[in-house]
């Protein structure tokens, strides 16, 4: 049985019983079916071949013999669990997830009953807006399976106190785990939350993560949001971050690539109106052979928004690192301010780097700079720390963390920020 | 202490060091001065170990061992300090950290425990006052943003918190007010000891004046030309380089 009839055999099976979703279901289908996996011409994923990963292996939706004991022990501690939304295997699962908030603060429901009660209109108004940006199989082919996603609300002029933190747990015991998590956060006006996604792969086999996680901000929100994965060399991750900015607002995102096989990370900052403002950051810190592609969008379309990118690499070994920047400027995006910046270590010889900025801008009065630099470690830096009698390796270290710290210190909530020091830290092999 | 005997180096195809001997003895105070381009910076790199000039002949005895075979960061276990002429800015490094890191390498190579934090932050209050350094400087990113005076006295105070067999100071007056020269003056004079030594290479006798040398190098063109007390600093200061040019110029004529 090939990829694709695994897929057909897997949507019709679920299609009995996906209520409201049905309609964008069979049309996702549709658009899948017609489009297909992105091939290697399809320029967007020229370096990610996401194609390639797709086998008749894949196990789509796969059932887990863990337990709630046995998924407690991959969840973070402190206050990190607190509001703890778990995915197994890409569908959602009310039972093991844990929200501390009130009701009246922050709501979380499957995605398939937002569909169907008072949330009905905001679902089919933002349900799929990433397509807009993302006309490609691979977003279909999670939308053709978004009743297993999840809905968060998080209520008008509140401020949620922990961080939202949704782990996504695969369990490739049994072969070939193939998860399709989709979320969909509503943040109301003026309301605040910290949302954080981590991933983590169980098991010897491989696995693929084709994951939309769409953010509608209304007036005078602000949006933390960090990606943080380590899954292991084995494990493969597409991933569509979406982010629509209906009035005035402020998000931050901050995406940490530290293992993987292919991973892909699209973010997008859709600035609708007037006034808002945009901060992205990433790290990609790669070893083995590793592939992460991150890909950026910024649409300015309105007048006097303010977007500020940062993404910095580091390869070793043969890992290959993409950086690719999009920024629009329509005609109405007056007194635009846009940065970005992308800059890459290579650590040995075999690694690469690629990265491209693509401003599109049709305004005639915006500030917008890009920048990217590819290099090595700086050499007078490294002599001086020896001349000190640290050691090589301790050198290093040292200032492969110093480079990476600009995009930690973007993560302004102090326990994940922690937490991704240690990550890195560990990886580096860096512990002071 | 250190022996250098015919020290022949070159960067890239261009020699620099023609041929150097010195030798330094505890307790001892060498300065090396000369004209710009006479190879004295290429001198002090050369010994810390800077991989960017090749050696292309001699040898350096530092201790019993062969320096020239030392990797830069056993060196500086071993006990050589290069205080850097131009100290590298490094952001996202703690001056702290990196000084704790650096001592506790060292006490490792010794065979001693690391300091923990509260050893190692009463050692580094003393060693502030030495060389009138505040913390402020010091947990701040290493060199990021500090004037050239206080790079200088970081880098002093680096010493002073290493506490090395034989210092090597890089024109460390370069760029220096009287004020600074004399606080990093004043540090190094209170780190002097019967068992360690110091070999300052400056173009002015300028800091000779608070710095006071047993003995003057002058070097040039990659040899040291002439050698004396600190009375040949004073004769340098009076007459300037371009007599040693002469004198040199008209032996090998």
């Amino acid at each position: 049985m090939d990829a694709t009839t695994i897929l057909q055999n897997a949507f019709e099976r679920q299609a009995s019983h996906s209520g409201n979703l049905d309609t964008f279901h069979s049309e996702n289908w549709k658009n899948f079916s017609e489009w297909g996996l992105p091939a290697i011409k399809h320029e967007e994923w020229r370096y990610a071949r996401i194609r390639n990963v797709f086998n008749d292996k894949m196990i789509l939706n796969g059932s887990t013999s863990l337990n709630a004991d046995n998924i407690k022990t991959h969840l973070l501690e402190g206050n990190l669990s607190k509001n703890a939304i778990v995915f197994i295997n890409g569908v959602y699962n009310a039972s093991l997830s844990t929200i501390t908030e009130p009701e009246n603060q922050l709501v979380v429901k499957s995605l398939s009953a937002a569909a169907e009660d008072e949330d009905a209109a905001f679902v089919k108004a933002n349900l799929g807006h990433s397509q807009n940006y993302h006309r490609d199989g691979i977003n279909a082919l999670n939308a053709a399976f978004a009743a297993g996603g999840v809905y968060i609300k998080v209520k008008k002029g509140k401020r949620i106190e922990h961080p939202v933190v949704v782990y996504h747990v695969t369990d490739a015991s049994n072969g070939f785990a193939f998860a399709q998590p989709r979320v969909l956060v509503n943040v109301e006006a003026a309301a605040e939350v910290v949302l954080l996604e981590t991933y983590t792969k169980l098991g010897n086999d491989e696995s693929l993560t084709n994951e939309v996680f769409e953010i509608c901000a209304s007036q005078d929100a602000i949006v933390h949001y960090v990606k943080i994965q380590n899954e292991g060399k084995d494990a493969n991750h597409a991933g569509t971050t979406h982010i629509r900015q209906l009035e005035k607002c402020v998000t931050h995102a901050v995406t940490l690539t530290l293992s993987g096989k292919l991973v892909r990370n699209n973010l997008n900052m859709v600035m609708e109106a007037a006034n808002s403002e945009s901060h992205m950051y990433g790290l990609y810190l790669l070893n083995g052979e590793t592939l992460a592609d991150n890909h950026t969008i910024v649409d300015n379309q309105q007048p006097n928004c303010l977007s500020n990118e940062l993404y910095k690499g580091i390869m070793d070994e043969k890992s290959t690192g993409v950086f690719n920047g999009k920024i629009f400027v329509r005609q109405d995006a007056q007194k635009t301010n846009a940065y970005q910046s992308n800059k890459n270590i290579l650590i040995s010889e075999n690694a690469s780097a690629n990265t491209k900025p693509q401003l599109e801008i049709f305004a005639d009065d915006v500030k917008c700079s890009h920048g990217c630099t590819i290099g090595k470690l700086d050499q007078d830096a490294m002599f001086y720390l020896k001349a000190r009698g640290i050691s090589e390796q301790t050198a290093r270290a040292m200032l492969l963390h110093a480079f990476a710290i600009d995009i930690l210190d973007q993560i302004k909530n102090e326990e994940i920020r922690n937490y991704a020091d240690k990550l890195i830290s560990e990886r580096l092999s860096y512990d002071f | 202490m250190l022996k250098i005997e015919n020290l022949q180096a070159r960067i890239e195809e261009k020699e620099i060091l023609k041929g150097i001997n010195l030798d330094i003895k505890p307790g001892e105070i060498h300065a090396i001065m000369g004209p710009n381009g006479s190879g004295k910076s290429t001198l002090a790199s050369v010994l810390a170990g800077r991989e960017d000039y090749e050696v292309t002949g001699g040898t350096v005895d530092f201790m019993g061992k062969d320096l020239l075979d030392m990797a830069p960061e056993d060196r500086a276990k071993e006990g050589l300090f290069l205080a850097f002429q131009y100290p590298v800015e490094i952001p996202g490094v703690s001056t702290t950290n990196f000084i704790k890191s650096a001592v506790n390498e060292k006490r490792k190579y010794q065979g001693l425990e690391p300091l923990d934090a509260a050893q190692f932050l009463k050692i580094m209050k003393e060693k502030m006052k030495l060389v009138e350094i505040n913390q402020s400087l010091l947990s701040r990113s290493l060199n990021e943003g500090f004037s050239g005076g206080e790079k200088k006295r970081n880098e002093i105070f680096q010493m002073a918190m290493l506490e090395p067999k034989l210092a090597i100071l890089d024109e460390t007056d370069s760029g220096l007010d009287i004020d600074a020269l004399r606080i990093v003056a004043n540090g190094v004079n209170q780190l002097r000891s019967k068992d360690n030594a110091f070999l300052v290479v400056t173009h002015y006798q300028r800091l000779l004046d608070y710095i006071v040398p047993d003995f003057v190098h002058v070097l040039y063109n990659g040899r040291i030309v002439r050698s004396g007390t600190k009375e040949l600093a004073l004769e340098l200061e009076e007459k300037g380089y371009d007599f040693i040019k002469a004198e040199v110029e008209a032996a090998n004529a």
